[in-house]
């Protein structure tokens, strides 16, 4: 089992009142910025990547967001640059780069290689769509998305793959001539990956093109079902999915002690969490989303992940300020009625505080010490059985203290608890078998995916929890 | 009440649904971002006199898609070929908002394809005041409420978006904006080169409506619509405690100025 170290770099001296008083992450003016802050906090964070490599973990997780106080990956390649050369043997694993607000293919492909070769091939590279504040802050127009992920796409594998120079001249890109002088360390390319969060369409795809697909802390119940398309549309594409072709992403927080676990660990709620990421306007610009995602957007109530779409903040995009005349709207959600002014933000505050234990009884986050998180990480391998697996350190300002003894023991208990319990389980991850690389014949039995005992086993999801 | 209905036919090369009523001379009626708002007082007012033609833009309603249209200057260009197509000859147009905006483009491309032109709001030129709304990082219910100034004092808005709202009348608002947004991203809701091609627009009396408190696309578009029709005859007209719809905020008034421009 390959397992990951991930943080989302959190700008932790965000005021938390102007997040609630933004109803969102994205779009808290930049004017609570401070570079000092942020110079100490880029630097804590390499410091932390680093440190997690000598307490054991394989692999180190980069993601990338724009204007958000919630994550400052805002060019994570650079990052991924830097890591490259202060670590050793950790994989550098980029989940991923959002190929749809990238204007220049061209130059991604070049700035990958870089890291690949100052690596010496520990690179993981992977594409997302941007979530949709994304498309906003890049000025990438959202309609066009899935056109621009998947040309930008086929021009770095053309790129890395295809013998230069040559011209491409497609829909939304043009370029003269394509012959970079800085190819990929790995051949005759980097394993590739790709999170995900509920999109169907992005599983199937990602099946299509043998590239492992990551669940970033999705709902076990519909994760199940990705994996099983994912299942079906590998036997149809003639080969065998298995544990190498999946991942999943768990936020996570460790202290010696349940009370101190459980006091720090509220700063997984801070701000309202990856629910308050953005706010509706922005998580769905026009377009983002096909129709079809709509509409099973709309039924999947239970559904959410780090983008924090619910069916509650969907049904908020669609009737938010629909002119209701002389009929006011009844009730409203807390969003809704603090913009209104009809709590104030301590009330606001304590009904995202009040659902801390609920998140922790669905698993959207896992508190505790190694003797209590370990056996509900068995549970999620039990039930995913994934080859890789991202421990994700939770959000929120818990101090640098805090942070680096949860990275300890998680590499003194968690990470030999769980390299056990995925060899009883017979995990194998992408790098001891090439995803992708067994036959499958038609008619035949294939490998089960999942485990769905387990998930009988697996707590529910309380809808109404944003985290 | 006037007779109308909706009829598919192939033209430039594509299905295009089109809302056909009333009696007299045609008169191409260009609908805004959100697409045709139903048939209101003012359809049914100029429709004593003129026969409405009001096209389904590509992308929405009926009308499929039309990959080939990547900006508000080609749909310009596809109305000119379905004009063209459609034997109308020198026709008057009104448009609304984005339907505006299009109009404007087909006059800058060949102004004798019109008699005159009725500009209601349109976006399309960068605002020298204030910004155009940018309707793509809004939701659908923040959009639709900044186009009226007062709701209360604004009957037809109930009709046109009062009400609990449908998955289905949903999904149609998010066609709109995907496909307005298709086409109108980048830059935001207006092209650079307008301006400098409307001064080359001759010959075609103008006349642009727009509400003083308009909070979609401020007045300060207008004078820069009238500054750039400046080779050709063109009028602005501000309404009072007016919003962005001026055919249903101030209904008579609107009727009366463009039935007495049109004659």
């Amino acid at each position: 089992m390959h397992i990951m170290y991930f943080t989302e770099r959190p700008y932790r001296d965000v005021p938390e009142d102007e997040v609630i008083l933004n109803r969102s992450f994205f779009g808290v003016p930049n004017r609570f910025y401070d570079a000092q802050v942020g110079a100490r906090l880029y630097n804590e964070y390499l410091d932390e990547d680093v440190y997690a490599e000598e307490v054991g973990f394989d692999g180190i997780m980069l993601n990338e967001h724009h204007g958000n106080p919630f994550c400052m990956g805002a060019v994570m390649n650079v990052e991924a640059a830097i890591l490259a050369r202060i670590t050793k043997k950790v994989r550098i694993v980029l989940l991923g780069n959002p190929l749809p607000v990238v204007k220049n293919p061209v130059r991604l492909a070049e700035e990958l290689a870089e890291i690949d070769l100052i690596s010496k091939g520990r690179l993981v590279p992977g594409w997302v769509r941007g979530a949709g504040s994304e498309q906003i802050f890049n000025q990438a127009n959202p309609a066009y998305n899935r056109e621009y992920f998947n040309e930008a796409h086929d021009l770095v594998m053309a790129c890395w793959t295809k013998p230069g120079p040559f011209r491409w001249e497609g829909k939304h890109f043009n370029f003269r001539y394509v012959n970079p002088w800085v190819m990929p360390y790995q051949k005759p390319r980097p394993p590739i990956w790709i999170p995900g969060v509920i999109s169907a369409e992005t599983v199937v795809w990602c099946a299509k093109h043998r590239y492992p697909y990551i669940g970033l802390g999705t709902a076990l119940q519909s994760t199940v079902e990705l994996w099983n398309l994912y299942g079906q549309t590998a036997a149809d594409e003639g080969y065998m999915a298995g544990t190498e072709n999946f991942g999943y992403l768990q936020q996570i927080h460790v202290a010696e002690t349940e009370a101190e676990a459980q006091e720090q660990g509220k700063c997984a709620m801070f701000g309202g969490g990856a629910a308050n990421f953005s706010r509706p306007e922005h998580t769905l610009p026009p377009g983002y989303n096909s129709r079809e995602a709509t509409r099973r957007l709309a039924k999947q109530a239970t559904d959410y992940g780090f983008l924090g779409i619910t069916s509650e903040k969907l049904k908020e995009s669609q009737s938010s300020d629909v002119p209701h005349i002389g009929i006011p709207k009844p009730g409203g959600d807390t969003r809704d009625r603090l913009r209104k002014g009809q709590i104030s933000i301590a009330e606001a505050k304590e009904k995202i505080y009040r659902n801390y234990q609920k998140a922790q009884d669905g698993l959207q986050i896992i508190i505790g010490t190694p003797k209590t998180v370990i056996p509900k990480l068995k549970l999620i391998m039990e039930v995913l059985r994934p080859g890789v697996f991202g421990l994700f350190q939770a959000q929120g300002p818990l101090t640098t203290q805090q942070r680096l003894t949860s990275i300890r023991l998680m590499g003194q208990e968690v990470l030999p608890a769980m390299r056990e319990i995925a060899k009883g389980l017979g995990i194998v991850d992408p790098f001891e078998r090439e995803p992708g690389s067994r036959p499958y014949t038609a008619g035949t039995q294939y490998d089960s995916l999942v485990d769905l005992e387990a998930l009988k086993r697996a707590p529910k999801r309380d809808e109404s929890v944003r985290v | 009440m006037a007779e109308w209905a909706e009829e598919i036919t192939h033209v430039a090369g594509t299905d295009l649904a089109m809302i056909k009523g009333g009696t007299g001379k045609p008169l191409l009626v260009l609908h805004e971002e959100l697409g045709h708002p139903g048939w209101m007082s003012w359809h049914e007012a100029l429709a004593k006199e003129r026969t409405l033609l009001i096209p389904i833009q590509p992308g929405y309603g009926k009308s499929p898609r039309v990959e080939q249209i990547r900006n508000v200057h080609e749909l310009g260009m596809f109305y000119s070929w379905v004009m063209r197509e459609m034997n109308v000859g020198q026709i008057d147009v009104v448009g609304f908002s984005l339907g505006g905006w299009v109009a404007a483009e087909m006059a800058t491309a060949n102004s004798k394809q019109f008699r005159k032109m009725v500009l209601v709001a349109p976006s399309g030129i960068k605002a020298p005041e204030g910004e155009i709304l940018d309707i793509f990082a809004v939701t659908i219910g923040t959009q639709i409420n900044a186009t009226v100034f007062d709701i209360a004092a604004t009957p037809e808005f109930r009709k046109m978006y009062g009400g609990e709202r449908t998955p289905e009348q949903f999904e149609a608002f998010e066609d709109a904006r995907t496909e307005s947004a298709r086409i109108a991203w980048d830059p935001i809701l207006h092209n650079p080169t307008l301006p400098y091609f409307l001064e080359g627009v001759r010959g075609l009396p103008t006349q642009i409506v727009w509400g003083r408190e308009d909070a979609t696309v401020p007045v300060s578009v207008g004078e820069a619509y009238r500054s750039a029709l400046k080779n050709t005859e063109a009028k602005l007209t501000i309404f009072d405690h007016c919003g962005h719809r001026p055919e249903i905020e101030k209904s008579a008034e609107f009727i009366k100025l463009v039935r007495e421009f049109l004659v």
